[in-house]
């Protein structure tokens, strides 16, 4: 059971929804919940959601995209208000997590709304205080489609933590950084060299990730140091 | 009782119920789902090999495809709530495989290319139950779906159905595999809603 305690904008698509969990156990960056609709009928549906809160108390936040021909994200994003509940499954998933003993670099590659679970790292990664040379690869249609614009700008001033944007379709007027589709050649110059890299989070639509995983294996990085979480319409 | 969420409906129009688990929803398209990237094994190079028999056991991609196969209709259940009805493919049943080895073993754990690995009870792959299969609608099995081959266990959830899968050892325990170590069932019944460790 989760209360809703906020609802807040961050791009014209995607919305942030703060719940509080009476009995949260915690979790760990890069896990997923399972979120279940009841209707007054007794029809029920289940869709699972990247969790974007590091771990604090009993709080938890979900960014959901609305995808227009969705059945729970339209819920989610339009409907659902401060005081509602709704039931909440979770923390799930061990392997797409933030291990915060790695002492290597960490590359974080997100496309989309699959930036979500990469937030989580970098927002644990800072509440830890941690020091781990850590970039993150967004690639977005456009700076209005960039989830946590503002944010992401003030984890960039601490220790360690830069993020680089590409912008797939529209850029703004004198956009100095990269405005194309992640491919093998971005990935060299953004990627820490083989070798060095401690693991990297690729997280994104399906094209999005067996592009980015299958070129940094092209690159020489070991495939098991490649962790990936793919979503489609499975997150409607 | 379930908590009603006010002010939803649904799209009350999931399908056959009596083909539909719980919490489950119908999709049209083929979601792909795995841990990391994917394997590209040439055919040459690829073989399949069943270990903890009396005597080892391995084919090349040739000789696997000469084994006899079956055309199989099934309905696939994902853990991460989609399912696809009727999918067709082609492959060799394990039944046919395991009546060319001679043991006594309770479990098996497939291995794959990638590293994956999943756990099955016999009991869950014999009997028709489950297959290796190359073909997926009369076509190659894609590599994002899991081609050259993969597992198919279609009364289990589709974590089960190893993509990649380049064998498996007979085994007396049940040994977690991958996800069964990541916080996902030890056996997955969709039916029983067995999705994570404690259900």
């Amino acid at each position: 059971m989760a209360e809703v305690v906020e609802v807040r904008p961050e791009t014209s698509r995607t919305k942030t929804i703060a719940f509080d969990v009476s009995d949260w156990p915690g979790h760990r960056a890069g896990q997923h919940v399972d979120v279940r609709l009841t209707a007054e009928d007794g029809y029920q549906a289940e869709r699972s959601y990247s969790i974007a809160s590091a771990t604090d108390a009993s709080r938890l936040e979900l960014t959901v995209e609305r995808l227009d021909d969705g059945e729970v994200s339209p819920y989610l994003t339009e409907e659902l208000r401060p005081g509602d509940a709704i039931e909440l499954r979770g923390p799930v998933g061990g392997y797409f997590v933030w291990n915060p003993g790695a002492q290597g670099n960490v590359l974080l590659v997100g496309g989309g709304s699959g930036v979500v679970p990469l937030m989580a790292m970098a927002r644990q990664r800072s509440a830890e205080g941690s020091t781990i040379p850590t970039r993150m690869l967004y690639s977005a249609r456009s700076w209005e489609d960039v989830i946590y614009r503002d944010e992401l700008a003030q984890l960039a001033n601490e220790d360690g933590f830069d993020v680089v944007y590409t912008l797939t379709r529209t850029q703004p007027s004198g956009w100095e950084g990269y405005d194309r589709r992640v491919d093998r050649d971005l990935l060299a110059e953004v990627a820490p060299a083989p070798g060095a890299l401690e693991v990297a989070f690729v997280c994104g639509p399906t094209p999005f990730v067996e592009a980015v995983a299958g070129a940094l294996v092209e690159l020489g990085h070991e495939p098991l140091r490649i962790k990936t979480e793919r979503f489609g319409p499975t997150g409607g | 009782m379930p908590l009603i969420s006010r002010g939803f409906h649904g799209r009350q129009s999931e399908g056959p119920s009596d083909r539909i688990p719980p919490g489950q929803h119908l999709v049209d398209d083929f979601p792909v789902l795995s841990a990391g990237p994917t394997p590209h094994t040439p055919l040459e190079e690829w073989t399949f090999t069943i270990e903890g028999g009396a005597e080892p056991a391995s084919w090349t991609w040739e000789e696997f495809r000469a084994l006899p196969s079956e055309e199989v209709t099934a309905d696939i259940h994902c853990v991460t709530k989609w399912s696809k009805l009727d999918t067709v493919w082609r492959g060799v049943s394990l039944d046919t495989l395991l009546g060319l080895v001679e043991h006594d073993a309770g479990y098996l754990l497939a291995f794959c290319d990638g590293g994956y690995t999943t756990n099955l009870p016999l009991e869950h792959v014999t009997d028709g139950k489950a297959w290796i299969a190359y073909d997926y609608d009369g076509e190659p099995l894609e590599p994002e779906h899991g081609g050259p081959a993969r597992m198919l266990v279609p009364h289990l959830y589709f974590w089960k159905s190893a993509k990649w899968i380049r064998g498996f050892r007979l085994q007396d325990e049940d040994e977690p595999g991958f996800w069964e170590s990541n916080g996902y069932h030890i056996l997955g019944d969709p039916w029983l809603e067995q999705r994570y460790w404690g259900d």
